[in-house]
């Protein structure tokens, strides 16, 4: 078996500083968001969670959106861009790490204004449907195939899945619903938020997109080397079952 | 401030969440990379 002689992981400069600019972002969010911006005159402090859960839910849907866009890309290319289709994988992945991470924040938050941490809403519940269908795209990626059968299948899931952001986004607007509508910009699409916490949110959303930038890097070549290592695992284990057949001979 | 356990919480889970999956992430890429040699890494 041949052992490389050096082993420089997934990590380059570009990552090294998209990394050390989402810690120093996340770090401005949390001391904006928990100190320096206001409580609010309707729900007090508890405004506070809208910084970490408006990014959260910001990062999966431009995460989904970013799984479809792939998955258009594989499909048009009938599965032969294993970069692309690495991408779109690894993309919805960190989606489904940050929709839980929104739905649990929005229980803590609905704790607080409801009095209960869940209600079978319709934003709550199409949420919840969009984690599950992702966990499900997840599923499809896992399952038996050429690579490029697999590429294909769930491409065909990402790209379906996808419409169900709008369902979720208008499900306050279509339905009666708890939750409240849009914060920055009501139907008028005028800004109806206070400057410190406008600012606070953007500070979240630059931090959380940054996050997202770092996780798909470094989880595509996760897969990549991932993919390498079956590759060369197969190569050897055939040289070693052709070195173990005598020359000319059958087994 | 009101309801901090919650509010404390919230931030506790979300960023504990991104530490986790990195580390996890980070770790994973340092096992695979000691198997792969460096000129077959395509973003070096």
């Amino acid at each position: 078996m041949t052992t490389p002689t050096t082993s420089r992981s997934t990590g380059t400069r570009a990552t090294r500083v998209i990394g050390i600019a989402a810690i120093v972002m996340s770090a401005w969010l949390s001391l904006f968001g928990l100190v320096l911006s206001p409580a609010d005159v309707a729900q007090g402090d508890a405004v506070r969670i809208m910084y970490v859960h408006v990014p959260s839910v910001w990062l999966a849907y431009l995460a989904f959106i970013v799984t479809a866009i792939c998955s258009v890309w594989v499909l048009v290319a009938r599965g032969r861009v294993p970069g692309v289709d690495r991408v779109a994988g690894a993309s919805a992945e960190i989606g489904v790490v940050f929709m839980a991470v929104t739905l649990v924040s929005g229980m803590l938050w609905g704790r607080i204004t409801w009095g209960v941490y869940w209600q079978w809403d319709a934003r709550l519940t199409t949420t919840a449907l969009l984690f599950i269908t992702y966990i499900g795209y997840l599923a499809v990626r896992g399952l038996e195939g050429s690579p490029e059968q697999r590429a294909r299948r769930s491409a065909v899931v990402g790209v379906v899945a996808v419409a169900e952001i709008p369902l979720v986004h208008w499900s306050v607007r279509l339905w009666r619903s708890l939750h409240q509508e849009a914060t920055v910009l009501d139907t008028d699409l005028d800004v109806d938020i206070d400057g410190l916490m406008l600012f606070t949110l953007f500070v979240g959303v630059i931090a959380f997109t940054l996050w997202f930038v770092w996780f798909v890097l470094h989880r595509a070549r996760v897969m990549a080397l991932a993919a390498l290592v079956e590759e060369r695992s197969l190569d050897e284990a055939l040289a070693e079952r052709a070195a173990e057949v005598p020359a000319g001979g059958q087994n | 401030m009101e309801s901090i356990e919650f509010i404390i919480g919230s931030y506790l889970l979300t960023f504990g969440a991104i530490a986790v999956v990195a580390g996890r992430m980070l770790r994973r890429a340092r096992s695979l990379s000691h198997r792969v040699p460096d000129e077959e890494k395509y973003w070096l």
